[in-house]
């Protein structure tokens, strides 16, 4: 296939990313937007697949086949709650994958030569070099990531004193072997598997130590970082489409990382090398938690009847439990009785941006109830009732009154604006930032202790017996 | 625009290390009269820049909604590196670049089939309201 129409076909699907993604600005238009980048993708690879330099197709196809078949099984398969672990493993194999190109084109170099057509050598290099520590910090990273969001017993809560200096020894010593690759290109080879070899130890060390709740920023940071080697690869091919897709997610990770950070009321920096102290030094939970007062789900069925604006603030609790089909339940039959209902939604609520409102989305719970926190809090002064499901830190009112506290100025949902406020919780354990939260002990404050799909269940049977 | 061109200035830096031998090999293997290294390199890097802007602005404008599906959709996009892939497993280069080539395809393949599939899954829950 003659190569300006290869070309043209790739500006063709870097036009269909774009369209894609401008689709995925609305609901009722996202389905479109992923087919069309799906379709974009498709075509660059046929494009590609007709490339003069490619000349047989089997090893191609096979390898496809069975990735296809992986992918679609994988996708097909998981459950809603384990989203994240999903993006996260996906996240790695695309940096593995930008790894082994960098790789492969050092070992084919000689062959390949008019796939590097004008390039220079050191900035060739460079790329590569780019592609490997990027691809690499990316795979093990997100293989981590992974690995803690499946709660494997062995990745959790590992920190040790001498980890940033690791981490700084090993950053300089792969920028060392990059830079060892611009000047040796003989030996670049060795040069980028040793390089990549220390990536994936600094990919490893760099996220074991991040806990659950800063989940969400690491996993769009991954996803950045998957598109900036993407885009590095493409330095390397002197692929423009390469080029031009990895700088788009390298885009979208930036900005998601931006607005979890901000939702988190920490810097970046923080969330990557900082530890949260755990607080508890001036007063005791005990202290805090003397006057916590315990209802029923039969209580709260009466105190729901009586409502005629309810809020339900989701968290992580809520998947853990697989609460969201009751929730569900819970929605209709209070709308059936004419009360009305809405949800507040934390940006950090969750595993991943983004992660309470696939769920709820999957229980059928129309998008139009669902609610950023700013216009919940603005309305709060009219809930009568405030449900917090699994939620604790994103509702934690010390974040605005204690300056020490490590949330303080993080932003809430100010449930405690709320007529009533009910926790429904398995018991007064803290939430990842290890600090009590006073909002159980209010006065219109009430702990309903179960697991919340039972009790939203029992809450459910009771307002159906009342 | 200043600020490209001081880009291009430092770039035009890097690139002087780089021998005239190996250019003049390169343009020799592939028959064509290729731009230099540097004008190459910058128009690369203008693409990168530009497209780094247009994401921006899209993905700005995306609603905390889909948040979740937008990671998915856009990290299968990432898996665009498949190309890569797929020209260092089709072409005739020996051992080892159409092993590595090959299993880049395999673990690219995944992460775009995947998440294109994913995505849609989760999309599709959120186009059947009204």
């Amino acid at each position: 296939m003659n190569s300006a129409l290869i070309d043209v076909c790739c500006l063709v699907s870097a036009v269909m990313f774009i369209n894609g993604l401008q689709g995925m600005t609305r609901p009722r238009t996202a389905v479109r937007g992923n087919l069309t980048a799906a379709v974009g993708m498709l075509l660059a690879v046929i494009a590609t697949m007709l490339h003069r330099e490619v000349i047989g197709w089997s090893s191609i196809l096979a390898g496809i086949a069975l990735g296809s078949g992986i992918g679609v099984f994988l996708a097909l398969r998981v459950q809603m709650t384990a989203m994240p672990q999903l993006v996260a493993l996906y996240n790695g194999l695309g940096g593995a994958a930008s790894v082994l190109v960098g790789g492969a084109y050092l070992a084919g170099r000689e062959h390949a030569a008019s796939v590097l057509a004008g390039n220079s050598l050191a900035d060739v290099m460079a790329a590569t070099g780019a592609s490997g520590l990027i691809g690499g910090i990316t795979f093990s990273g997100s293989l981590v990531a992974y690995g803690k969001l499946e709660e494997l017993k062995f990745m959790r809560d590992f920190s040790a004193p001498w980890q940033k200096p690791a981490n700084l020894v090993l950053g300089v010593t792969a920028l060392g072997l990059c830079l060892l690759m611009i000047l040796q290109p003989q030996h670049a080879g060795v040069w980028f598997w040793l390089m990549s070899l220390v990536s994936l130890v600094l990919g490893v060390l760099l996220v074991v130590s991040i806990g659950g709740a800063d989940m969400p920023v690491v996993i769009a940071l991954l996803n950045s970082y998957s598109g900036i080697a993407a885009s590095a690869t493409g330095f390397v091919l002197n692929n423009s489409l390469l080029i031009i897709a990895g700088s788009l997610v390298g885009a979208s990770g930036v900005i998601l990382t931006k607005i979890m950070c901000e939702a988190m009321n920490r810097s970046l920096w923080a969330v990557l090398f900082g530890t949260l102290q755990s607080a508890g030094r001036s007063t005791t939970r005990d202290d805090i938690y003397s006057s916590v007062k315990s209802t029923s789900a039969e209580e709260v069925a009466m105190l729901l009847e009586a409502a005629q604006r309810v809020l339900i603030v989701p968290g992580y609790g809520m998947a853990v439990a697989q609460a969201q089909h009751a929730v569900r339940a819970l929605t209709n039959i209070l709308l059936s009785k004419g009360i009305e209902v809405e949800f507040g939604i934390h940006p950090v609520a969750g595993r991943m941006p983004g992660h309470m409102n696939v769920l709820l989305a999957e229980a059928d719970i129309p998008y139009e109830r669902l609610k950023e926190m700013d216009e919940v809090n603005a309305t709060m002064d009219h809930v009568d009732v405030a449900i917090v499901l699994g939620a604790n830190d994103v509702v934690n009112p010390l974040a605005r009154t204690d300056p020490h506290s490590p949330i303080a100025g993080m932003p809430i949902i100010d449930v405690d604006r709320a007529r009533t406020v009910i926790n429904i919780k398995r018991s007064l354990s803290p939430g990842f930032a290890g600090i009590a939260n006073p909002l159980f002990a209010l006065d219109h404050s009430l702990m309903l202790f179960a697991d919340g799909r039972k009790a939203i269940v029992d809450i459910v049977k009771a307002l159906q017996e009342g | 625009m200043d600020v490209l061109f001081q880009l291009a200035q430092a770039v035009n830096g890097i690139s002087s290390l780089e021998s005239t031998e190996a250019i003049r090999a390169l343009t020799e293997t592939t028959g064509q009269p290729a731009a230099g290294g540097a004008e190459r390199l910058v128009l690369l890097i203008t693409v990168f820049v530009l497209a780094v802007y247009v994401g921006a602005e899209i993905i700005a404008r995306i609603p905390p909604t889909l948040h979740t599906p937008l990671m998915s959709g856009s990290n299968a996009i990432s898996g665009i590196t498949v190309l890569g892939a797929i020209l260092a497993a089709g072409s005739d280069s020996g051992g080892l670049a159409t092993v590595l080539g090959f299993l880049g395809v395999v673990l690219a393949t995944v992460n775009v089939v995947g998440g294109f599939v994913v995505t849609d899954r989760m999309l599709a829950m959120f186009k059947s309201k009204r």
